[in-house]
């Protein structure tokens, strides 16, 4: 099996994973796979970047199950979920026929305890050696789900094959980004290709961001404020470019940063500013965004709605830089705003969509 | 009256000699919080400002302060020690303020309070304020604020003063409006504060402001259902986030059905709430509501 290596699911369907029959198979597909980009339907259009494949013994397969371990939140501790109809979509599984999933919360207070490793071989329909393998698979990914900090372990398919061993076929693993300052050297494993470039470079800046398919570049402070601000810009008929949350002690540095990230997205029409400003001054955010402006010469509408500390300066800095600003005091007059400059603001194919 | 705090709370706040801690450690105390001690250890001994008596340790300044609650602004690495600190001293309310606290270092403090007397707020969460009882223990600014008789629940920070000022501005006041935090892993989470309001004669109405990720939405709209006897305005953010994404928040992720902004408004709307269409119409709402009681 030649297996592309990337941060991303549904890799089998993309072309990611395959079968191969003799060496000189396996090296043309792995040459054919690395420097190629692979698009699953996890990773967008842009797909992501193969660096490493994985080549591996064939296992035949007698049956497919699926085990991971993840932080469950309403049983504010880890969970292990297995269910023997493993191999395809979990979600699906979960969705249509819940008695399938089996789910053991551990004690994070005393760890994995061996009773509750049989109940899960159990639940997977594994016996005798089988169940002892599978046992002491759940250990070891209890204590690297642990000593690593991670959000999820998923193995799927785990598999018995058909000359009965138990073998993890893939896996997927997540590590948490908040807790690497312990884990140096596995943040240096990171491969920052694998993101999309601007997201990469707001991971740097230290700006929230996810890029959308929209037109509308959103600069806001406050994850809630910013995820609602996305929904503002969709209901009056447009469509945000992104999620960006600046933060609350953010500088000049970092909003010029962060107007830069949103501005190298070429499918931006207009920029909408959303501020509430408490910690955060509304005139380091007014300075930020016409320093970026004018060092890329952008000239696109602007729509500012800043309310908070030092508001009059931020606007009186807006309204002389020359640029297009359109004010708002309140979240009814941005939408507002909004639908006036609707035309401006939506993207050629929306437009011909019309 | 109010929920959580009070004109009796006397505020501890761990990491008060910091640059943040100390910031909002004077806000606190100018919006009329009675802040009675603060801890940094190694600065035992010391004052704050010229005012607030700082100790080495937690359980010292309960001792010589008598102090019942806390808000903490160690940084979210040594969040969990902290934390855990204030619960091993007896502190009624510990409210946690740093943005990424590892989850697993959540889990093990949720854990250890499992049992014990001590209520956890957040963590990353803006920390709560009673315009009515003047006490403020967070971050967020006490001037949108006005009393009143609405009560206001939210995983978002930003987004709860953006709903204050709108009611402020309508001439709408708040009775207390408490940020439970971002996070997945949470210590009071929306069902635990709906039951402190629904007990509160204070609170006629109550705001709640969810967002995408995890099923509390809906655990609060079968709470709503069943016993929740006063009118729920709520308010999802999110609606337009793609799935699998995290937005800003470490919980607002959607992964699967129920995480949707769309699933929450439905079961917010089935359990008789007020669902907002757009948040510019939170505080609107809000009157409408009132105004037709």
């Amino acid at each position: 099996m030649v297996k592309a290596q990337v941060y991303a699911g549904g890799r089998g369907k993309a072309g990611g994973v395959r079968l191969v029959n003799s060496p000189q198979d396996a090296s043309d597909y792995a040459s054919k796979l690395i420097g190629s980009r692979l698009v699953t339907h996890q990773t967008g259009k842009e797909g992501v970047p193969v660096h490493k494949v994985l080549v591996e013994e064939t296992a035949s397969v007698a049956k497919e199950l699926y085990l991971a371990l993840t932080v469950d939140r309403s049983a504010q501790g880890p969970v292990f979920i297995a269910s023997a109809a493993g191999g395809m979509d979990i979600e699906e599984v979960s969705a249509k026929q819940p008695e399938k999933i089996y789910r053991e919360g551990v004690d994070i207070a005393i760890g994995l305890q061996p009773f509750q490793a049989r109940r899960v071989a159990r639940a997977l329909g594994l016996s005798g050696d089988q169940a002892k393998a599978a046992g002491s698979m759940l250990t070891a990914i209890y204590r690297m789900f642990m000593e690593l900090d991670c959000t999820l372990v998923e193995v799927n398919p785990l598999a018995v094959t058909s000359d009965g061993k138990v073998i993890a076929l893939d896996a997927k693993v997540d590590l948490e980004d908040d807790a690497l300052f312990r884990h140096p050297d596995l943040a240096a494993l990171a491969d920052p290709a694998q993101e999309d470039p601007s997201e990469a470079q707001a991971h740097e800046a230290k700006v929230a961001f996810v890029k959308l398919e929209g037109s509308v570049g959103c600069l806001v402070n406050g994850a809630g404020l910013a995820m609602a601000t996305m929904d503002l810009v969709r209901r009056v008929g447009a469509t945000p470019a992104n999620f960006l949350d600046v933060g609350g002690g953010a500088d000049d540095e970092k909003v010029v940063k962060a107007v830069n990230i949103m501005l190298s997205d070429s499918g931006v029409k207009g920029i909408l500013i959303n501020i509430f400003g408490g910690i955060l001054r509304c005139d380091i955010v007014a300075r930020g965004v016409v320093r970026a402006c004018q060092e890329r010469s952008a000239s696109l509408p602007i729509i500012a709605r800043l309310q908070g500390t030092n508001v009059e300066q931020a606007c009186e800095i807006l309204a002389q830089s020359g640029l297009d600003v359109f004010f708002a005091t309140t979240l009814l007059e941005l939408e507002a705003q909004l639908k006036r400059a609707l035309p401006t603001l939506r993207s050629a194919n929306e437009l011909s969509e019309d | 009256m109010s929920v959580l705090v009070s004109k009796d709370t006397r505020l501890l706040i761990q990491g008060i000699t910091g640059r943040e801690g100390g910031f909002h450690a004077q806000r606190c105390v100018e919006y009329g919080t009675n802040v009675v001690a603060g801890v940094t250890p190694g600065r035992g001994g010391t004052m704050a400002f010229d005012k607030v008596p700082v100790f080495d340790s937690v359980d010292q300044a309960v001792r010589e302060t008598g102090a019942n609650a806390t808000l903490i602004f160690v940084p979210a690495p040594f969040a969990q020690d902290a934390m855990i600190e204030a619960a091993e001293a007896g502190v009624e309310l510990i409210v946690s303020i740093a943005e990424g606290v590892p989850v697993l270092d959540s889990g093990r403090v949720l854990r250890y309070l499992r049992g014990r007397k001590s209520r956890l707020l957040g963590p990353n969460c803006p920390g709560l304020i009673s315009p009515t009882a003047k006490c403020k223990v967070g971050i967020m600014p006490g001037s949108i604020h006005r009393p009143g008789r609405v009560g206001v629940v939210s995983r978002s920070g930003t987004l709860t003063y953006e709903c204050v000022s709108q009611l402020s501005a309508l001439g709408i006041g708040q009775s207390t409006c408490v940020g439970i935090g971002g996070d997945p892993l949470i210590g009071t989470n929306f069902v635990d504060v709906l039951k402190l309001f629904n007990k509160d004669i204070d609170t006629d109405l109550v705001v709640l402001i969810g967002e995408i990720g995890g099923s509390m939405e809906q655990e609060a709209a079968a709470y709503i259902k069943r016993n929740f006897k006063k009118p729920v305005v709520s308010f999802i953010a999110g609606a337009t986030a793609p799935p699998g994404k995290r937005m800003g928040h470490a919980g607002a992720i959607i992964t699967g059905a129920a995480a949707t902004a769309e699933a929450k408004n439905k079961a917010l709307k089935d359990a008789g709430a007020h669902v907002v269409p757009s948040p510019g119409e939170m505080g609107v709402t809000v009157q409408r509501v009132l105004g037709g009681r």
